[in-house]
């Protein structure tokens, strides 16, 4: 790997955006970063910024009153970029499945590159999707 | 000193400066992970994020802003030069100021909230730091009969004992500069507070990149000059010293201590800090220093 691509993989910030969920899964993600889990251990830092992140994390089903929001947040990313669905919910659309005001799962509206499933999806699943989504980061 | 030493000198501190500014900001960001429990990252990971943060798609909000960014890092390495070539301190606080005051400039030409907010609060701590910095020259000045940087270097004796109330002020501003809790109003160290990263949000990829270069310049800078309280008289290591634990007591204020308002700020500044550099010239001027 050239030192770009280490860089990549050695630093990903990440923004994350509730796309309407029950917080379940928020609050698994805010737990990586507690003493606990620490991912800033592998340069993971957690920003609340779309124009210097490089991986958006995303929790809860797309829905007709922010997917606006969403694909924003998606285009302001500078590339190269990752996007990970974390919880069932962001996956499919979970429990709120065939509601009228929701779209199904997040790649309906912005493209995905890794689903971390679970209700709520524990902080080491999490982890483990940052680290798949590096892979992608690496090869661009 | 001769002609070409100096130009080496200030060859050598451009080059070296940002290493050793990395190197500060990821020892800090160790050491801040161990105060509150945690392993943190290595100590080469701000080299590791300018790398990606230059590897990324530039994306723009508006050409000003470019310029700006451009600016602040090539005055604020044109200070570091003047520095290393021992000019007259006056001058480097000018260019210094004129470099820090290219980032409200950039933040304050793009429209978005966020960067206003940050614009604003940078002017703010401009005000507050300024001062101080432009007044400490003097006592200086009164002690080693000049305000070039030469006259420090044969002065003789080291500064500190006589002007250790200027000292204690200059750490004021340096906490302010490095943008350390309770003075981080402009850009808050994580992104997740009110003003998302304030003056630099929207700076996003190389551009962030050269801000953050631009950082590392000016923190070295800065603690260079702390370390020129005790630059001659023997002990010269006792600068290196001086410059690293007054670095480190910036890392201990900046875990202690919450962000605090603006308007607290600029009554500490001034309050504490201006009438501190305005007793050490008293005292100069009375003889009792």
């Amino acid at each position: 790997m050239g030192i770009l691509s280490t860089s990549r993989v050695k630093s990903p910030w990440l923004l994350h955006f509730d796309c309407g969920s029950c917080n379940g899964c928020d609050i698994e993600i805010l737990a990586a970063l507690t003493p606990l889990y620490d991912i800033e251990r592998f340069g993971i830092v957690n920003m609340g910024n779309p124009k210097h992140a490089d991986v958006l994390l995303v929790t809860g089903p797309a829905n007709y009153r922010n997917y606006r929001v969403l694909r924003n947040l998606y285009e302001q990313m500078p590339d190269p970029k990752g996007v990970i669905v974390v919880g069932t919910c962001g996956c499919t659309g979970g429990v709120f499945h065939n509601c009228p005001n929701i779209i199904g799962g997040i790649d309906k509206v912005i493209p995905v590159d890794v689903y971390v499933p679970g209700c709520a999806a524990r902080p080491e699943a999490i982890i483990d999707g940052v680290v798949l989504a590096l892979k992608k980061l690496s090869r661009s | 000193m001769s002609t070409g030493c100096l130009i080496g000198s200030a060859v050598i501190a451009v080059i070296v400066a940002p290493w050793i500014g990395g190197l500060l900001r990821g020892i800090d960001r160790k050491l801040t992970a161990h105060m509150q429990g945690r392993i943190g990252p290595p100590i080469i990971q701000p080299f590791y994020d300018v790398i990606k943060l230059f590897g990324k798609k530039p994306m723009v909000a508006g050409g000003a802003q470019l310029a700006f960014a451009y600016a602040y890092l090539a005055l604020i390495i044109t200070a570091t030069v003047f520095f290393a070539l021992r000019q007259d301190l006056l001058v480097v606080l000018f260019i210094l100021f004129f470099g820090s005051l290219c980032l409200p400039i950039g933040a304050l030409s793009v429209k978005s909230p966020y960067s206003q907010f940050g614009g604003h609060r940078e002017l703010l701590q401009f005000l507050a730091y300024e001062p101080i910095l432009l007044l400490a020259a003097i006592p200086i000045a009164l002690k080693s009969g000049g305000f070039t940087i030469a006259n420090i270097f044969e002065y003789g004796q080291p500064l500190l004992p006589h002007l250790w109330i200027t000292f204690i002020a200059l750490l004021i501003a340096l906490a302010i500069v490095m943008r350390k809790s309770p003075f981080d109003i402009s850009s808050s160290e994580h992104a997740h507070q009110e003003l998302v990263r304030g003056v630099v949000t929207e700076y996003s990829g190389p551009y962030l990149a050269l801000i953050e270069l631009g950082h590392w310049y000016e923190m070295v800078l800065l603690l260079s000059i702390l370390g020129l309280f005790w630059v001659t008289g023997g002990l010269w290591w006792l600068s290196i010293i001086i410059a690293l634990a007054s670095w480190f007591i910036m890392l201990i204020v900046d875990n202690i201590n919450a962000r605090l308002t603006w308007s607290w700020m600029l009554k500490f500044a001034w309050g504490a800090g201006i009438s501190l550099v305005a007793l050490n010239i008293l005292f100069i001027n009375l003889g009792w220093m």
